[in-house]
């Protein structure tokens, strides 16, 4: 929303700078977004003599200046300055624009500074009005009647002196959006007192003859009060230059008289009208709900195929106007037009916003009707725009045609002046917290308080609160400590997820992962990849293709990471996110997974030769140590069903029974080429609150329990077919006697060719380390070589495999 | 007996020549060993007197005693030499890289969202989640932003596609993160103080946007809680979290339809020489919204607004990094890109605490 000062001043009667204007709108909540102040960029510019204009000595087209300025403003000291000027028109007697030394030259973006040119000093500029930037005129200097006045500021004299300012209008406030709301919001503040408006009704002198019939539909709701009139024998000529000057300042076009003041009742008093041709409108208006067939040419220039119920005016012929949003194109005002018919309705806001909507059509009437106009002001609108009418462009008014009344708006609210005082924390007395209400226009009785017709955002006590606390000034207000419930030391305050979230992100950092924080939507391609790209976890507006369904994985994204850096040349990769997956579209349809991506080598070429691939085993120890962080049990089972997005054969599931927490391995070649990643990629995924809470809930640790009895390594080598798993072998040997067998290590394993030359086709061996911890006696060797027998026995038959002699 | 300084002369001048440990051990087996000659010497003592073994028992063990200490004295000195000499052979090129590490970091929105948390938690705040697919009624009603409130239009809403069939209302990304405050006042009841940090989502890409952001909420619901007490609040945060001396707040009047009154806050903040000061100069910049809860929302989640009263704020956390360590671009935070993460990222151990200091 954007006005002038002058305008402002219409309605408010001050003294007060735009800038403590400016101040007081953005702490009053109409937040200054913008100033634009002439005087503030060229105030400088003064009206100046040219005593003599010579030939510069040194230059044809140049010329030598004795200026006559006036520094100190018109009747103050004069002061004689050289000045070296291009022009054409620069001559003796000239009256035109000086800026000093000092001045900065908008059209130029110069500084001026004492110049020297081709030999002879400068000091200052005769202007043009590009210079000044008040149009694209450079043909010369600025050439001004002789009897301007000699040193005034050039924007005085061509009137264009009104600071423009821009406010934030939210949308609770429609009344901010007509100046005169914010005129009022000013003098609540005490920055001046409103000026009166005068309505003074205009006596019709014959019957409209265009009527009004609101729908019975609309009546309750949609369009209660509709009003016009016809005025006979207008002239549409150009608005007056004040008027123009204005509206240019706010950004708008003037177009005609009549089209020019339904703009001015819009932003000064938020009273958008509406003016049809009355010789283009055949019969009645009818305000009704459009049946779902009809066309309309808008004054946009477009045609709008309008949608069963919306509200439209229509005579005889269709639909002349789509109400409180836009006029019809074919029922408009031209130069030509001689008799309108001048439209004041009030329009409900939850109708207009949807056909606005619906239609994608911004007009500043949507806007305004959308956040609801004072419907107690629709025949006074009425009355003061058809005296403004037949000022500027003549006329005959007939009397007023009306259908439905104003929306009845009273309503009242206990105002609790110690809640006002308990809610905000500032003392405010309560004759104050009155005042500030009837300033702003309510009706006090006792302790109710009945909001102004233009305020249809006052539903409530907490409303009046909010408007006693904002003309009060929240920068006022001072802290005041808010204590903690219990004294003493914090409780810890995070859930074991929290927790949990936090000791899974430092852990991967920990172990040299890089979090990046992918969206949360990706491309439908990739997250089908997934098990995603369902219609339930679509995004039915995505910002783009690529952010179309909530990711089923955090693999997609980390992935997409890695081929955008693949891309920039970093080809060793670890990339690590912890966030929620989606598994459907319902609130809470989602959990929280810890992933791991690595990628490419396990470090740059080194002269230790510590460069190597990444593989399966970096991923699984590195899942191991997120899980142990987590607390996860020593003991759980690795499955080899991991989900299709993993290599078939190189990847595992890491469970309890049939509690998932983790999956880990080679991502599955074909999903690297789908997803342009250059591979062999391993990754990990924690499913952070599968991993089961520790049941031991004390900081206390079970004693320690060492021996001192020796303890005792034994090496056994098996030959096994291929694809036995060396876990079978190791739980094979450590349940031989769980109370002796302290641990049993895989140290080696011979696969390939030359091992299947050695051992057999399709074998290989597998060597553990067994270390036994004697807890009462030092073993004896028969005891050793009894235990080994058992652990070669059993190990033998759960693998199906031999001692490897 | 004499002939002991002799013998002692001898083998004293042997160990001294001795030029390896194994021309030492010669000397000692000469001596010392079982037919050396100082052992057959000690052997003989059993054939003598009494008084004469006593006094020629005394003058050998104490010859014994000196010659055993020299050869000792004489092995750790053989034995440093050889050192030394193998030591000179063992020159490694010390500049040569250590082995590689790969450093993690941590992402500068978790941990600006753990410096929060540290910060909140001092002032008695736990940390509410919610989920991220939101019903309309979390979002949007309960929050007293009815359907066709044109303050819905701002949100810029993301929504997620219904079946036909299906006539509950879409369900949406949610917007901001204040439908947790409804879900924790429905959880917990009152009073309540609770922060909620998190994704959230708007339709809006461009230099300074981007589709998905982080807030905090935070909520506070008591007796008698003020506006005042939300000022000092918020004060007290920013002072911990930006870790400056004192900083200043300006409360402006503004409108949010879940609180009311509401404020915007400004921070006072200076940029002296290209780098953002808060807490000093002339300039002011907006960095949250505020207020207190309106009373319609409280009902909403079933408290009673003639029982308790308090405030509610949402602040970037995004923004907020940017501010507290100079990073330019927010579309950057999302891309991953590893320079990107390397930089801005922290070290693991960097845990934010506030007995060491969040960050300094």
């Amino acid at each position: 929303m954007k006005f002038t000062l002058s305008w402002l001043k219409d309605h408010l009667d001050t003294t007060a700078s735009v800038d403590e204007i400016a101040e007081a709108l953005t702490d009053l909540g109409l937040e200054v977004e913008g100033i634009e102040d002439p005087a503030r960029t060229l105030g400088a510019f003064r009206i100046c003599r040219v005593i003599e204009a010579v030939q510069h000595p040194n230059a044809d087209r140049l010329r030598l200046c004795r200026v006559e300025t006036y520094p100190d403003g018109p009747g103050g000291r004069s002061e004689e300055v050289q000045v070296v000027c291009g022009a054409p028109n620069a001559r003796t007697g000239l009256v035109g624009v000086f800026a000093p030394v000092g001045t900065h030259v908008p059209g130029t973006g110069v500084d001026l500074k004492p110049g020297n040119i081709r030999g002879v000093d400068s000091n200052g500029m005769l202007c043009s009005e590009r210079e000044l930037m008040l149009s694209d005129d450079h043909d010369g200097i600025i050439d001004l009647p002789a009897d301007a006045p000699l040193g005034a500021r050039f924007i005085d004299y061509r009137g264009q002196n009104d600071p423009v300012v821009e406010i934030k209008v939210t949308p609770n406030r429609p009344d901010a959006l007509g100046v005169r709301g914010i005129a009022r919001d000013l003098s609540a503040r005490g920055l001046g007192t409103m000026t009166p408006l005068a309505v003074a009704p205009v006596t019709g002198g014959f019957a409209s003859p265009i009527g009004v019939v609101i729908d019975a539909a609309l009546k309750a709701k949609g369009c209660p009060h509709f009003a016009g009139r016809t005025i006979r024998g207008v002239t549409n000529g150009p608005s007056p230059a004040w008027l123009q000057a204005r509206l240019k300042a706010i950004g708008l076009r003037p177009i005609s008289a009549l089209v020019d003041i339904t703009n001015y009742f819009t932003f000064g008093l938020n009273r958008p009208l509406h003016v049809f041709d009355a010789a283009r409108v055949t019969g009645d208006l009818r305000i009704h709900p459009a049946r779902g067939d009809e066309a309309f040419g808008a004054l946009d220039g477009k045609t709008y195929m309008l949608r069963k119920g919306q509200m439209v005016i229509s005579d005889d012929h269709g639909p002349e106007s789509l109400a409180g949003i836009m006029g019809g194109e074919a029922s408009g005002c031209t130069a030509e037009t001689r008799d309108v018919f001048l439209e004041s309705a009030y329009w409900d806001p939850i109708t207009i916003a949807a056909t606005g909507r619906a239609l994608k059509i911004n007009s500043d009437a949507r806007y305004r009707f959308e956040r609801g106009v004072d419907p107690a002001f629709t025949l006074p609108g009425l009355e003061l725009a058809t005296r403004m009418i037949l000022d500027l462009c003549g006329g005959e008014p007939s009397h007023v045609v009306e259908d439905g009344a104003p929306l009845d708006t009273a309503r009242a609210y206990r105002l609790n002046p110690a809640r006002v005082i308990s809610l905000v924390g500032m003392e405010i007395p309560e004759a104050t917290q009155r005042t500030t209400l009837e300033a702003l226009g309510f009706m006090l009785q006792g302790d109710l308080a009945s909001p102004p017709s233009w305020r249809p955002d006052i539903l409530g006590e907490a409303d009046l609160i909010e408007e006693v606390a904002r003309i009060a000034s929240l920068t006022r207000l001072q802290g005041a400590p808010l204590l903690r419930g219990t004294p003493g030391v914090p409780r810890p305050i995070l859930t074991p997820l929290q927790v949990r979230e936090r000791s899974a992100r430092r852990t991967i950092a920990a172990l040299g992962y890089n979090e990046c924080l992918t969206y949360s939507f990706i491309d439908a391609t990739s997250a089908a990849l997934f098990g995603g790209g369902t219609e339930a976890v679509r995004v039915d507006n995505p910002i783009s293709s690529e952010m179309s369904h909530l990711r089923p994985d955090l693999l997609p994204g980390l992935l997409q990471a890695a081929a955008r850096n693949q891309a920039r040349g970093f080809m060793d990769l670890a990339l690590f996110e912890i966030g929620p997956a989606f598994q459907g579209g319902e609130p809470g349809d989602q959990h929280l997974q810890a992933t791991g991506l690595l990628i490419g080598q396990s470090s740059a070429r080194d002269p230790h030769g510590s460069r190597r691939a990444v593989d399966v085993f970096d991923a699984k120890a590195d899942v191991e140590a997120v899980l142990q962080a987590l607390g996860a049990p020593a003991k759980v089972q690795i499955t080899r069903k991991a989900a299709g997005w993993w290599h078939p054969g190189r990847s595992g599931v890491i469970g309890l029974g049939p509690n998932t927490m983790a999956s880990f391995g080679e991502v599955h070649p074909r999903i690297l080429q789908a997803m342009d990643v250059k591979g062999p990629a391993v990754a990990f995924t924690v499913l952070v609150a599968n991993v089961p809470l520790p049941k031991v809930k004390t900081p206390t640790r079970p004693a320690l329990a060492i021996s001192d009895l020796q303890a005792v390594e034994r090496d056994f080598a098996f030959v096994v077919d291929r694809r036995v798993e060396v876990l079978t072998a190791v739980n094979a040997a450590a349940g031989v006697d769980k109370a002796l067998i302290e641990s049993v290590r895989v140290f080696d394993q011979f696969t390939g060719e030359k091992a299947e030359a050695q051992m057999g086709a399709g074998k290989k061996s597998i060597a553990l380390t067994v270390r036994l911890q004697p807890q009462e006696k030092t073993l004896t060797e028969a005891e050793i070589e009894a235990v080994s027998a058992k652990i070669v026995e059993k190990v033998a038959k759960a693998t199906g495999g031999t001692l490897r002699s | 007996m004499d002939g002991l300084d002799t013998l002692k002369a001898r083998y004293l001048g042997a160990i001294a020549s001795a030029a390896d440990e194994a021309g030492l051990e010669d000397v000692r087996v000469a001596a010392l060993g079982k037919k050396g000659e100082i052992s057959l010497k000690m052997r003989d003592l059993g054939q003598m007197d009494p008084a004469g073994r006593q006094a020629a028992g005394a003058l050998l063990n104490a010859l014994k005693d000196e010659i055993d200490a020299a050869l000792r004295a004489k092995k750790t000195a053989l034995g440093d030499a050889a050192l030394d000499e193998r030591l000179k052979s063992e020159w490694l090129d010390v500049t040569l890289p250590g082995r590689p590490r790969r450093p993690g970091t941590v992402h500068p929105v978790s941990q600006v969202m753990e410096e929060l948390t540290a910060i909140f938690a001092d002032m008695g705040f736990s940390v509410a989640e919610g989920p991220q697919v939101e019903s309309d009624w979390y979002n949007f009603d309960a929050l007293n932003i009815p359907p066709e409130h044109p303050s819905r239009q701002e949100h810029d809403t993301f929504f997620m596609h219904r079946d036909p069939g299906d006539d509950r209302p879409p369900h949406v990304l949610r917007t901001h993160t204040s439908p947790v405050q409804i879900r924790a006042m429905m959880q917990e009841g009152a009073p309540i103080r609770v922060i909620a940090p998190g994704r959230v989502y708007r339709m809006d890409m461009d230099q300074t946007h981007t589709p998905m952001f982080h807030q905090a909420e935070g909520l506070a619901i008591d007796r008698d809680i003020s506006m005042a007490n939300l000022k000092w609040t918020l004060e007290e945060f920013c002072r911990a979290y930006f870790e400056v001396p004192s900083v200043e707040l300006r409360f402006r009047a503004s409108h949010f339809p879940f609180t009311e009154p509401s404020a915007e806050v400004d921070i006072r903040y200076s940029i002296v020489g290209g780098q953002l000061r808060i807490g000093e100069g002339d300039r002011w910049m907006e960095i949250l919204g505020s207020g207190m809860v309106h009373p319609k929302v409280l009902a909403a989640a079933g408290v009673d607004p003639d029982q308790w009263q308090g405030f509610a704020f949402g602040m970037g956390i995004d923004r907020l990094a940017m501010l507290k360590y100079g990073i330019p671009d927010l579309r950057a935070f999302f891309e991953s890109d590893l320079r990107w993460l390397r930089h801005y990222g922290f070290s693991p151990l960097d845990v934010p605490d506030l007995a060491g200091g969040l960050s300094l």
